[in-house]
């Protein structure tokens, strides 16, 4: 029989900035971030079915959400149980605000020591930043191995997972030993949706702060009364860092200026849809040698 | 010292274009800096590389020549890359942002604590005084790249941690030879104090490379569509004009992501970066996310049935209408008048 494995999912609530539309944009030129809606990042829902599949293949497997975000960030957790998840944890504290790539990656695996996962499941990148750095990053803080793009698992031995992972140009079979830090490709098996039953179960899953917010009411008695419902807050303090690597200051990178885009106006030539203008355009190309 | 140091990137053997690209910007940065260029090649029987490495600027070339190398794996090429810039303080380390780079760059962050910036679309020396302590910083690099789904462009600089590293993508810097060849000269890498034996713990089991079948970047005319395109079945107006125009078929992230087409095809800051001399821009909003990926394009021309698309702000011609009736009327016209 398999070892049991606890499976920690990495995961981050992002701005949909995929459809970014009129609305989105302030008179001003400026992203209205209020206008666009938090959602789970794609790339960590593949990640987390990942991780489900594999606590479905070893028998006793947990799997825990772990994000580092603002409260509302509670809301990505809630959602996994929904779908599979076994409970999560909510790294919150404004020591974390500011943080680029490297601070984040720290403060994760501060997270990380104190939970003590088997296996590490990340999406492969957030949305909002597609720098695809964290993954790698916390494996470094751990000294675990690492494996980017995965697509698929294959195999899962006593000491040992077997992977199917995504290249450029074909794709490459490892074996990686345990514990390790796997980052999961958007082309990977797609999130089971949420279960009806998980969701009357877990509806009521709160943290701490949400908890204290919702005193007296029925839904906090519930939420305090069942273990399974308390997602588990953990502020800086709990998981014993080195203050000068969080946040702003445990930053190597600043950034410096941040614009706007503007778009350069350039005068287009306007044409409708009209035989006349599209006729004439496609002579002009072929005289042109732009085309043939 | 203080050099700059450039990522060699090897698919079976060759250099990868990117890590070209780097070099001759690189060497652009080297000359303004008055440093050295250095180019890391990490791989198996790569005996005279270094010519070249050379005529594209790199003074010396680092070379750990192994066969646990090639394939690439993430801990030993992670243990070298830290072990000589530990030895040899770079101000400036660049990758290609290529799986190969965006997988072990960030260790390699991680590892020396110096932070890297993913993705830069341009990579200037700059000055820089910090707002709060007022400290003035001269010569960093500005790391530059369109963030937040491309609605904003930020300038990144690491005033205090060495090297400063950055990615680029393949294609967003342009590759030539530098002006005068370089000496090339070979240093090897005293590796094997770098690597334990814990670093060759990933097996690599199979690998199976499929040949690139699709090639956007090198063609003349591309026909791309983005969401406005409606479906997947709709998207195959795309490739009916591509065909007949002989060019190539693109695609903006929307596209891709809802699935219309191929992940390959996608052009923009997370995906190819091209310069036809044609791009026809077909349902597309025109995003800086896709546009940093085809603004350099000689002729532009886009359909949109909104006339206050972005798009139309770069476009040479903006034909305001349906795609479904354009195209299609784009296709007969050519046909009559191209014979």
């Amino acid at each position: 029989m398999k070892k049991a494995l606890k499976i920690v999912v990495l995961a981050k609530q992002v701005p949909d900035t995929r459809n970014v539309g009129k609305d989105a944009m302030t008179p001003e030129g400026t992203v209205n971030r209020a206008a666009l809606p938090a959602i789970f990042n794609p790339e960590d829902l593949n990640a987390l079915e990942m991780a489900l599949s594999l606590k479905d293949r070893t028998e006793g497997s947990t799997v825990h959400i772990l994000t580092m975000g603002p409260l509302r960030a509670a809301d990505i957790i809630r959602d996994a149980m929904f779908r599979g998840a076994d409970g999560g944890y909510l790294l919150t504290d404004r020591k974390f605000a500011g943080s680029d790539t490297l601070a984040t990656s720290y403060a994760l695996s501060c997270a990380l020591r104190k939970i003590q996962p088997d296996v590490i499941v990340a999406g492969r990148q957030a949305i909002d930043g597609d720098t695809a750095q964290v993954g790698p990053q916390v494996a470094e803080k751990l000294g675990w191995p690492q494996v980017t793009y995965a697509e698929e698992l294959l195999e899962i031995k006593e000491h040992s997972v077997v992977i199917k992972r995504r290249l450029e140009h074909g794709t490459e079979v490892v074996e990686s030993p345990l514990p390790m830090v796997m980052t999961v490709n958007g082309s990977a098996a797609e999130c089971r949706p949420q279960n009806a039953k998980r969701v009357m179960k877990y509806k009521y899953a709160l943290t701490r702060t949400e908890l204290e917010a919702a005193a007296g009411t029925l839904a906090a008695e519930m939420a305090a009364a069942k273990d399974y419902l308390q997602i588990v807050e953990l502020s800086a303090a709990d998981v014993n860092p080195d203050e000068q690597q969080l946040g702003l200051v445990g930053s190597p990178t600043k950034v410096k200026k941040i614009e706007n885009v503007v778009f350069q106006a350039k005068e287009a030539k306007k044409l409708t849809a009209a035989d006349a203008d599209i006729e004439s355009l496609m002579v002009e190309l072929i005289a042109s040698h732009t085309l043939g | 010292m203080n050099n700059i140091f450039v990522y060699i990137e090897l698919e079976n053997g060759v250099v990868a274009d990117v890590s070209l690209e780097l070099l001759t910007k690189g060497r652009e940065l080297a000359d303004e800096l008055g440093v050295k260029l250095e180019a890391v090649v990490l791989g198996h029987e790569v005996a005279g590389i270094e010519k070249e490495l050379a005529k594209y600027g790199a003074d010396t070339v680092w070379v750990a020549d192994d066969a646990i190398f090639a394939p690439f794996r993430t801990l030993p090429h992670t243990a070298v890359m830290c072990g000589l810039i530990r030895q040899e303080q770079p101000q400036i380390a660049l990758f290609g942002a290529t799986p190969v780079g965006r997988d072990f760059a960030p260790r390699v962050s991680s590892a020396l604590h110096s932070g890297l910036t993913a993705d830069c679309t341009q990579l200037v020396i700059g000055d820089h005084t910090d707002a709060k302590t007022k400290k003035e910083y001269k010569n960093l690099l500005y790391q530059i790249r369109p963030a937040f789904g491309g609605n904003i462009i930020a300038t990144i600089v690491n005033p205090d941690h060495r090297p400063q590293m950055a990615t680029v993508r393949e294609g967003v810097m342009r590759k030539a030879y530098a002006a005068q060849p370089a000496a090339g000269e070979v240093k090897k890498i005293d590796w094997r104090p770098m690597v334990q034996d814990s670093d060759l713990a990933v097996r690599i089991i199979d690998r199976q490379i499929e040949d690139r079948k699709i090639d956007i970047k090198g063609a003349g005319v591309i026909v791309a569509g983005g969401y406005g395109m409606g479906s997947k079945e709709n998207f195959k107006l795309v490739h009916e004009l591509a065909e007949v125009l002989g060019a190539e078929v693109g695609a903006s992230r929307a596209a891709v992501d809802a699935g219309f087409t191929e992940h390959e095809r996608q052009v923009g800051q997370t995906g190819v970066t091209v310069r036809p001399k044609l791009y026809i821009a077909c349902g597309i909003s025109g995003q800086i996310q896709h546009t940093a990926g085809m603004d350099q394009s000689s002729m532009i021309i886009s359909i949109n049935t909104d006339p206050e698309a972005p798009i139309n702000k770069i476009a040479d011609f903006a034909i305001t209408g349906d795609v479904n009736e354009v195209i299609p009327k784009m296709i007969k016209y050519y046909k009559q008048n191209s014979k």
